[in-house]
């Protein structure tokens, strides 16, 4: 015998259900006079350093149907990079700028927006840079346990062709599911949880 | 948020036999919701390793008592009022300081306040369902509501959930996000539900119940149920870049 190990077992996961707005956009749901205001909302104000760009799309199931009851979630560095989290210990990330917002997809149409700004890039663990991205975890009714995945942008061509993540891809086909598409002044990045356009996700 | 220094290790990795698997499909919403490709695997990085952190200043001065912040002033909700506390740690045992956690459920009657809800059962006109907190120093928790009813949903044809609150936690890294559901102790409802039984393993179902606990119950007043939550644990950094120990 050896000695245990003595690590516990992480709290199991569950789905966040068709009433997840309750909890996390209560504003958004009509229940009005909680909280002053949805958290997640605004990720930027007018300080913020950095270029204002917009991010949109859908989540479709298997049947190509739009969920309208999911919530997502992103978490990105700053415009120079840099997290604004106790986490970052490579310098102080802009104070203007969260990095973390959440959006409920539209209760009619399944569209999420987020106003943010273009990540800076960050480094890998062996110093080379990673391509600028978003990192979007998705919950839903029907998600048993949160998805995540990230999000490219399709004019950072030379940046995406080193990124250390996009090159472990295998079937590079599948590359182009995390890689959103420059349409006007806003990012398009449609998420599909399942079949022949299925989105990579991680296991992280 | 104390003077402990912050922790930028890569964290456990996901035991995703422990979790429910992304396909259950006697919780029939998951059949065209849950993906067919294999998730694609890798070490964290600092995307992962870093998250958000909420400051106390943003919490309300009710938002931890469901059974008054949604009610008229002299009023409150209607119920069995409870207490629910606990700790969330890590699985290496530490406190998890400064987490935010996120609740939300049904009214005592199982009726959530929500547009998309047409459950018979009424709404509690003073009852929100909605309620947040952060962790103390050491990572304690705590909030006060009503215990929800079990609610009937269209899944199978007489399918109802057991009694229980949503939790959504906030650890210190993006990788750690978490949402569940904390059920009651001795709910014979709970062995029958589909979305419980999503989890494989027995063990890991049970970590979902919360106990009923007299100690801290307060008398004449509010019974108390104590509900620990666990996330993923950190590495040491000493084999990256930094000779720091565990």
């Amino acid at each position: 015998m050896v000695q245990q190990l003595g690590f516990l077992k992480e709290t199991p996961s569950q789905t966040a259900g068709p009433y997840v707005h309750i909890g996390c956009t209560p504003n958004f749901s009509g229940i009005a006079g909680v909280y002053e205001s949805d958290l997640g909302i605004a990720m930027v104000n007018d300080k913020t350093l950095g270029e204002r760009i917009t991010i949109r799309g859908r989540v479709f199931d298997g049947t190509g149907t739009p969920l309208r009851d999911a919530l997502l979630e992103i978490w990105q560095a700053d415009s120079n990079g840099l997290y604004n989290s106790p986490s970052e210990l490579r310098g102080a990330a802009d104070p203007n700028f969260t990095g973390w917002g959440r959006c409920p997809t539209d209760m009619e149409t399944g569209e999420f927006v987020f106003e943010t700004i273009r990540p800076g890039q960050v480094p890998y663990k062996d110093g080379r840079l990673m391509a600028p991205h978003v990192t979007v975890w998705i919950v839903a009714r029907g998600i048993n346990i949160g998805l995540q995945t990230r999000i490219y942008f399709d004019d950072q061509k030379a940046a995406n062709d080193q990124d250390p993540i996009l090159m472990r891809i295998e079937h590079k086909n599948r590359v182009n599911t995390l890689i959103a598409k420059r349409d006007g002044s806003a990012y398009l990045f449609d998420i599909h949880l399942q079949g022949d356009k299925e989105t990579i996700f991680f296991d992280v | 948020m104390s003077n402990i220094k912050p922790e930028t290790g890569a964290f456990f990795q996901r035991d995703r036999q422990w979790h429910p698997p992304a396909y259950a499909p006697d919780y029939k919403t998951s059949v065209v919701r849950s993906p067919q490709r294999a998730l694609l695997s890798f070490d964290n990085t600092l995307s992962e390793i870093t998250g958000p952190v909420f400051g106390h200043s943003i919490l309300g001065e009710l938002d931890n008592d469901l059974i008054h912040n949604f009610a008229k002033p002299g009023e409150s909700a209607i119920g069995q009022r409870i207490i629910v506390h606990g700790r969330v740690i890590d699985e290496r045992g530490k406190g998890v300081a400064g987490a935010l956690l996120e609740f939300w459920q049904a009214n005592a009657g199982g009726r959530y306040r929500h547009k998309r809800e047409g459950y018979v059962a009424a709404l509690d006109p003073n009852f929100g369902g909605c309620g947040r907190t952060i962790t103390d120093d050491e990572g304690y928790y705590r909030f006060r509501t009503v215990k929800p009813g079990a609610y009937p949903w269209p899944n199978g044809v007489n399918d109802w959930r057991p009694a229980h609150i949503h939790f959504s936690v906030f650890g210190h890294g993006f990788a750690q996000r978490l949402i569940t559901q904390m059920y009651f102790e001795g709910d014979p409802m709970i062995w029958n539900c589909p979305i419980v039984r999503s989890i494989p393993d027995k063990a890991a179902i049970e970590q979902l119940v919360a106990g009923l606990d007299m100690n801290n119950t307060i008398p004449m007043d509010a019974r108390a149920y104590k509900f620990d939550i666990v996330l993923r644990g950190r590495r040491s950094t000493l084999f990256e870049n930094r000779m720091e120990g565990n």
